[in-house]
């Protein structure tokens, strides 16, 4: 409500009390440490969630780029993919796919659709109470880093993104 | 938790990694071929139960907010108010005003989201419309004002927790005997000027279901419809209540079974029931036992269950949903929708009646007391009666905790909607989409909250087998969910 809108968005999603679920909302902690600086001058924002859900849709407003972290159950290590809106039946009151969140924005807002970009972290355990896998310890480690390389490392995103 | 799919590399953000459970149902057919039975399994959840044992009182409120991402705050609350009890405080009028915006604004945004989002596409195609429409992205082309309005619905119902909790996620505003800050006259000011707006669409939302409902009435009225009690706090006056009160329970026919029943004693009046097929249990009121004595939850029950609603124009749609069903009790589940709506306007005023209450901006919040060591705390979250209970040692660890969610409130009531769907829309033995279709339909009435009574989040990947007179299946179908 009449907040600033910072032009680069991480929205990091995932439950820190179900293992390796939790890699995304630690890895927005780590950046919310390191670029302090470029959040408190408006020029990132972090958000962490449990689930993407249809209200983030909102989020999505005056921004130029979107990167959705969430932890992986299969695939590679760490990857970051660009996401196209696209209308699917995955919308719960739980969560929405970030394609089907893109659609929703598309037809609610009728503005241009930022760069959104989904990072997709490795884990393998997910049980409750459990700490993070070594997997998912080294899979942080590589997704902080290309994060840093994607925000223009040091304390300030650049501002070409 | 992402879900990579290796053969497209399409990432979705997948909770069924999250979870251990599934929505299955199992259709049991008699000698005459008809559906004699049907059984709805969720894998319930308790192992967030012996997580939270052992842990420092004072972390619960907070870390049962990792329960479910969608009702966060009625744990938070339902933990805080019991905790409450163990240290032996009475909450002062500041913490309870911050802590009932904090809950209203919790109804509110979890109402929108299920109403416009998850069951409209329902609602507006019609239940036997191509799959590919009843969607929410469906709704936001070719409803665009309804979507949005849904949307901003929700945005402000997180706002009022936002300001109330200190954050949108694992806030930690309540806390035992209090909550830890109060809100400010700005933010009073910024949610004021909104509300107009709000209580705008809130009312339009009303307005939307009741022509949805009015113009199938016969369809909404059978569909799925299973009698049973109801249960719901209620206030000491009978009104309408969400966050505290007492217990009351109604037969399905509306006589009064329990009335101003202190919820600490909830375990006099209520008992769970283990079936071999099914992880969740079956509650039931233990004066009438298992077979009689289940009852539904949530708005359709509360909204029937109250003697009146004390806001204006909630009690005016109240007023016009009990003649239109000429005083009787319905137990329709598509009733829930036209329910749920009528308690957002509610949830609406409500914030509207907190925000002009002076206590919201007092300075006295937390409260200290007597340890009692044990506490039971139960508020009715957007779902349903929802139940904490714990026991505190000496050391301040939890020693036992016991939660009740409001899913398997209405475990029995989903399964009974689930057999009368199924032996109205089962041709054959072999389950076709339109029957998932429906059946998905009837389970959703209920927002059933997989998270809170199962590890699942998410729409569940529904599953119905059938099976003949002598147990072998002779049918199946599959639908994955997302």
């Amino acid at each position: 409500m009449g907040d600033v809108t910072a032009p680069v968005l991480v929205l990091a999603c995932g439950n820190p009390s179900r293992g390796d679920d939790g890699l995304a909302p630690a890895l927005a902690e780590a950046l919310e440490r390191e670029y302090a600086a470029a959040i408190a001058s408006g020029e990132l924002e972090v958000l962490t969630e449990l689930q993407l859900n249809v209200e983030h849709a909102l989020e999505l407003r005056g921004r130029r780029r979107v990167y959705l972290v969430d932890a992986a159950a299969s695939g590679p290590e760490v990857s970051l993919e660009a996401v196209a809106a696209c209308r699917d039946d995955s919308f719960t009151t739980h969560r929405i796919s970030p394609s089907a969140l893109l659609e929703v924005y598309r037809q609610i807002e009728r503005s241009p659709l930022p760069d959104c970009r989904l990072l997709a972290v490795r884990g393998e355990r997910f049980e409750l109470g459990e700490p993070f896998s070594p997997r998912a310890r080294a899979s942080f480690d590589e997704a902080l880093r290309l994060l840093r390389a994607e925000l223009g490392g040091g304390s300030r995103p650049l501002r070409g993104g | 938790m992402t879900e990579a799919q290796p053969a497209t590399r399409r990432v979705a953000i997948d909770p069924l990694t999250r979870v251990e459970g599934h929505g299955k149902i199992t259709l049991r057919l008699g000698e005459d071929g008809k559906v004699l039975q049907a059984r709805l399994h969720i894998v319930e959840f308790r192992g967030f139960e012996r997580f939270i044992q052992g842990r420092p009182y004072w972390e619960v409120p907070v870390m049962v907010q990792r329960l479910c991402g969608i009702c966060p705050v009625s744990h938070h609350l339902a933990a805080s108010k019991a905790l409450d009890v163990v240290l032996g405080a009475t909450p002062t009028p500041t913490a309870n005003a911050v802590r009932r915006l904090m809950h209203y604004g919790q109804i509110l945004q979890s109402h929108a989201l299920h109403f416009f989002h998850l069951a409209s596409p329902d609602l507006l195609f019609g239940f036997d419309s191509e799959a590919g429409r009843r969607n929410l992205q469906a709704v936001a082309a070719e409803y665009p004002e309804l979507a949005r309005q849904g949307v901003l619905l929700r945005r402000f119902g997180q706002e009022v927790i936002r300001i109330t909790a200190g954050k949108r996620v694992h806030g930690t505003g309540s806390l035992p005997g209090g909550v830890n800050k109060a809100v400010t006259a700005a933010d009073r000011d910024a949610l004021a000027a909104a509300l107009p707006e709000v209580l705008g669409w809130a009312r339009e939302g009303v307005a939307l279901v009741k022509r949805l409902h009015r113009e199938r009435w016969e369809l909404y009225e059978s569909f799925g419809s299973a009698e049973s009690g109801l249960l719901s706090l209620v206030g000491r006056d009978g009104r309408l209540e969400l966050y505290d009160g007492v217990l009351r329970a109604r037969s399905a026919h509306g006589a009064l079974l329990l009335d101003g029943v202190d919820p600490a004693r909830y375990r006099e009046h209520f008992a769970e029931e283990v079936k071999p097929w099914s992880y969740m249990k079956f509650p039931y009121l233990t004066a009438l036992g298992p077979e009689r004595g289940t009852y539904k939850v949530g708005p359709l029950a509360r909204l029937q269950n109250c003697d009146f609603i004390h806001t204006p124009l909630a009690e005016a749609e109240r007023v016009e949903f009990r003649e239109a069903h000429h005083g009787e009790l319905t137990h329709a589940p598509l009733a829930y929708h036209w329910a749920r709506l009528v308690e957002l306007l509610h949830a609406a005023e409500v914030v509207g009646e907190l925000l002009a209450a002076p206590e919201l901006l007092g300075s006295e919040l937390l409260a200290r007391g007597e340890r009692t060591g044990e506490g039971v705390g139960v508020i009715e979250a957007p779902r349903g009666t929802l139940i904490h209970h714990y026991r505190v040692g000496a050391d301040d660890l939890v020693t036992s905790c016991n939660l009740i969610v409001s899913t398997t409130h209405n475990n029995q009531a989903m399964n009974d909607a689930v057999a009368q769907v199924a032996r109205r829309y089962l041709d054959g033995v072999e389950p076709t989409e339109p029957l998932l279709n429906h059946l998905e339909v009837a389970i959703r009435a209920f927002d059933p909250c997989l998270s809170c009574a199962t590890h699942a989040l998410g729409k569940m990947p529904l599953e119905v087998v059938v099976v003949d007179a002598g147990g072998a299946e002779v049918g199946r179908a599959e639908k994955r969910g997302g």
